[in-house]
């Protein structure tokens, strides 16, 4: 393991009794673009909760040598821990520049805060730049359509120059075109930092996953690459509910949840 | 045998959280049920007592009026309450904080409108004279008065809570405090029981109304006296919690009894907020939990 | 961008400046002179509220509590500077040879008094807010708490005659810092102080507003969860700004005193409390003018109406928190906005300009 990975090990959750995630271990690093799927209700944002401090988790998740879990939620951000919702959450009263501001906030010193924003920070240029918002600057986020939205999302994390991006469902709701947009750049991200995608989108994970895990009941049910985890015939059965009956290929035929009315529904 | 020093506060204060619990119990339900606090909860309160007077005025009998007072003033400031929801808060969904300050507003309106009927030394309730002895119980001689609040508290939250268990109403409003999305979809008219419940709350702070003025007879204020007590119980024991809300009323009319004994009346109210304050340190959420899903 | 034009804001405030300081002592009377300095004092306290209420999101329903503190803090000073070597009059009245309660003592010195009057609702603030913002109190809870804190306290200086006056309160203060107050030219300085704190006020919100701060309190106030996210603790947020307009408050009270030359409970309670919030709700809780603009009108009324058609003044205050709250949330500073947009829209779809200029009133 590098020293800048993130390394998540026999991962517990329990709600009152009900064991959202039980024993989950993955871990993601700088390179890669990390997927973790499974069917609803598997613990995939349980998981991301747990790691980012929203969800109370026994285990272990280290960022390099530090452990993130007993940390309140704003330090372990500070680590370098950024991530998405599953309803795409940014500040819909402040414009583009704004949330992106203040994402990039906390680099500086609390007295600067006293003072009105001059110009705009090359950071966040970059991160215009990158997610194509530059147009958009002067837009209240709250009319930004549905997928301008979460790559707003996507540039406060890296204004905010996280080094962990936990991106919950990030293309829900997009369209085709939009997705390979969205897969490109977070390859791109990826390059630096540590990307990982639960996504329920099977051609988007064919397409952009490098290594993926498959969540179940709050179990690992299989890791690997994507031929790997197509060729797991458990991974079909859950998917599926016929063991054996499927293939590859009919596993690409799985229909995609209708993004779109899922949101809202949880978080 | 009298009662003791040390016992004396146990018994006032348990009589005197019986009565919060009568105030808190409506707003309990409301605020479970909506999200939304009604200041105007206090004001109900006033006119279940006001409600109390007028009956009186036609069935001078106090040992037959007050039993009749009661249904009376449930229905009257259930009435208001149905009216203020259908009115002014069924309009400002998701707007909870706006609520709370509109309904200051009400409260406002309904307490000048109470001093300009009523006279401003407020008008007294006949006790009944089956509440005036004392009763025996281990020795000791308790008030029949205080005994009269536990038992019709008691009732209360006893008739509430069956009702909310076993009636299909009562679920429907379990549901919607619950997971109001989620009732509206599995076709729960989510208006309609917003509506019986603001009844019913309304109706419940009618009944704490009445006995309230047997205790300290009515005026135009009396209501402002215990929306504040009556949310900080409701804060203390949960939101949409029974059980907590019991135990916060009692908890919190004890001890404010035990401070005014040993202290004075009105130092006793803020070591009371001071407890709360702390309490709500320990467990911001209240006495019991249901736990949701959600960011917040 | 969100704030259109700071320097436009920035000349109002200067208008504004002119009107208090220049014209109104030209053209009004003493007495009405006397009312405004009144007003002024209520309307620092709104700046505060719309700081922490409506850029804030925190419903702060106790602000009485810490201009009780100001008020207080400066009525014991003027009591003591009126009484000289003496003990005050209304204590000799209730316990004749009883010394000076210990608290009293320390407010002999004006520089004390100063202190205090900044540091105590700093610190009860503080301490206060700590404590219910880090365990995550919010909403309602946040604001039937502030309301029964200021409960509390007017209920125990009601109770406290002979330390405090109860409910008769502290009055006949003579002298304000060794000026004779019973001078005109001396009542002149004391609005003349009140309406500069007032203008002062206005100057440190508009700078927060328009600081990266102010954007902070904004988002936290819509969406507190996401800026824990960002790595940003709201709850340090949150009690910046609730510090801030609580030292407001205090501030107003402080002045109220010897302007209005009576301190009393009823000032300071719940009714009082809900009365600050009245302005702030009328003008616009999240404009810039809107709070003090507000608690002025609200101010007039209640001391000309409230004294001479009191049944009708309250029925006034409870219909304009109905009305206000119910149709137009983010009061009539909003209203040039809202018929702008009227008038744009039959034309075309709403632009984003009109949204842009609508951030700065901002639904709850
Ligand atoms: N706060 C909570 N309280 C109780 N149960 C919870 C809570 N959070 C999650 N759960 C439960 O834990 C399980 C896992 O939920 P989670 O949201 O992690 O699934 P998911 O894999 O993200 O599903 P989806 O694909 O639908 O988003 C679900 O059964 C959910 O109901
Ligand atoms: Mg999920």
């Amino acid at each position: 393991m590098t020293d800048d990975s993130l390394v998540v090990t026999d991962l517990h959750v329990e709600f009152s009794g009900f064991v959202a995630v039980g024993g989950v271990s993955f871990d993601a690093h700088p390179g890669e673009v990390r997927f973790l799927i499974g069917p609803n209700g598997a613990g995939k944002t349980t998981c991301i909760d747990a790691v980012t401090g929203l969800a109370k988790a026994t285990g272990s998740a280290r960022l390099g040598e530090r452990e993130l879990l007993g940390r309140p939620v704003h330090k372990i951000v500070r680590l370098g821990i950024g991530r998405t919702f599953q309803t795409a959450s940014v500040f819909d009263e402040l414009t583009v520049l704004q949330n992106l501001d203040i994402a990039a906030g906390r680099h500086r010193p609390s007295v600067s805060l006293l003072r009105a924003r001059r110009g705009v920070e090359e950071s966040i240029e970059q991160a215009l730049e990158e997610t194509g918002l530059a147009g958009e600057l002067a837009t209240p986020a709250g009319i930004l359509s549905h997928g301008q939205k979460q790559w707003l999302e996507i540039a406060m994390l890296l204004v905010q120059d996280a080094k962990v991006l936990l991106l919950d469902e990030p293309v829900a709701g997009m369209s085709q075109d939009e997705r390979t947009a969205t897969g490109e750049l977070l390859q791109r991200i990826a390059a630096k930092r540590i990307v990982l995608v639960v996504e329920h989108d099977m051609d988007f994970m064919r397409r952009f996953a490098t290594r993926v895990t498959v969540l179940h009941q709050g179990k690992v049910l299989s890791q690997g690459t994507v031929a790997d985890v197509q060729a797991d015939p458990r991974v079909q059965e859950v998917y599926l509910g016929t063991a054996g009956a499927a293939t590859t290929a009919a596993m690409s035929a799985v229909p995609e949840p209708v993004a779109g009315t899922r949101q809202g529904q949880e978080d | 045998m009298h009662v003791d020093a040390l016992i004396a506060p146990l018994l006032n204060g348990s009589a005197q959280g019986a009565l919060l619990l009568l105030a808190a119990l409506g707003l309990s339900l409301t605020f479970g049920q909506m999200g939304v606090i009604n200041m105007a909860h206090g004001e109900f309160l006033m006119i279940g007592a006001f409600a109390a007077y007028l009956v009186q005025q036609v069935i001078v009998a106090s040992g037959l009026s007050i039993p009749v007072a009661l249904p009376v003033a449930f229905g009257v400031a259930g009435l208001f309450g149905l009216l203020l929801e259908v009115t002014i808060i069924q309009r400002m969904y998701r707007r909870p904080l706006d609520t709370l300050l509109v309904t200051v507003g009400v409260g406002l309106i309904l307490q000048q409108a109470a001093l300009q009927i009523f006279p401003s030394q407020g008008v007294p309730v006949e006790k009944p004279a089956w509440l005036d002895g004392q009763l025996n119980i281990l020795g000791y001689e308790w008030p029949l008065r205080q005994l009269f609040t536990i038992l019709l508290a008691a009732v209360c939250v006893a008739a509430l809570s069956a009702w909310l268990k076993h009636t299909s109403f009562g679920r429907r409003i379990r549901a919607t405090v619950q997971n109001r999305d989620l009732a509206e979809t599995s076709g729960i008219s989510t208006r309609t029981v917003d509506r019986l419940t603001f009844f019913t709350g309304s109706g419940l702070a009618g009944v704490a109304g009445v006995a309230a003025s047997l205790i300290g007879g009515t005026n135009s204020q009396m209501g402002a006296q215990y929306i504040i007590p009556a949310f900080l119980v409701v804060a203390a024991g949960g939101i949409g919690q029974l059980k907590g809300t019991i135990i916060a009323a009692w908890a919190v009319g004890v001890a404010l009894s035990y401070f005014a004994y040993w202290t004075t009346g009105s130092l006793a109210q803020v070591l009371a907020f001071i407890l709360v304050i702390v309490f709500l340190q320990l467990r911001p959420q209240g006495l019991f939990t249901v736990r949701t899903r959600s960011l917040a | 961008m969100t704030k259109p034009k700071p320097w436009l804001s920035l000349s109002g405030i200067g208008v504004f400046a002119v009107l208090l300081l220049a014209v109104a002592p030209l053209v009004l009377t003493d007495h009405w002179l006397n009312n405004l300095g009144k007003y002024c004092c209520w309307a620092i306290a709104a700046v505060g509220i719309g700081l922490a209420w409506g850029r804030g999101g925190m419903l702060v329903m106790g602000q009485g509590v810490f201009f009780a503190l100001g008020a207080y803090a400066m009525a014991m000073h003027l009591t003591l500077e009126t009484a000289g070597d003496r003990i005050p009059g209304f204590m000799v009245l209730y316990d004749p040879l009883a010394p000076l309660p210990m608290f009293w003592e320390p407010f002999r010195s004006a520089g004390f008094t100063l202190l205090a009057i900044v540091l105590l609702p700093v610190l009860l603030a503080g301490l206060l807010g700590y404590a219910l913002f880090k365990r995550r109190v919010k909403g309602a809870y946040f604001a039937i708490l502030t309301q029964a804190l200021a409960v509390a306290l007017a209920t125990l200086i009601s109770s406290t005659i002979r330390e405090t006056g109860g409910d008769t309160g502290l009055s006949d203060f003579k002298y304000f810092f060794g000026f004779v107050l019973n001078d005109p030219a001396n009542k002149l300085m004391v609005y003349l102080i009140a309406a500069a704190l007032l203008i002062v006020c206005l100057l440190a919100v508009w700078q927060l507003y328009r600081s990266r701060f102010g954007e902070l309190l904004v988002a936290t106030r819509d969406a507190e969860e996401r800026v824990r996210f960002l790595g940003y603790d709201p709850a340090n947020v949150k009690l910046v700004a609730f510090v801030v307009s609580a030292l407001m408050a205090s501030i107003g009270g402080a002045m109220f005193v010897p302007i209005v030359g009576i301190i009393t409970p009823a000032e300071i309670g719940a009714a009082a409390s809900v009365l600050m919030i009245a302005g702030v709700a009328l003008g616009g809780r999240a404009s810039l003018f809107g709070p003090a603009l507000g608690a002025m009108a609200v101010g007039w009324g209640q001391s000309s109406l409230g004294s001479t058609w009191p049944e009708g003044w309250t029925y006034i205050l409870g219909l304009l928190f109905i009305v206000v709250i119910l149709f137009l949330p983010n009061g009539l500073s909003s209203l040039p906005a809202r018929f702008a947009a009227a008038r744009r829209r039959p034309a075309e779809q709403p632009a984003p300009a009109i949204a842009v200029a609508e951030l700065e009133e901002v639904r709850s």
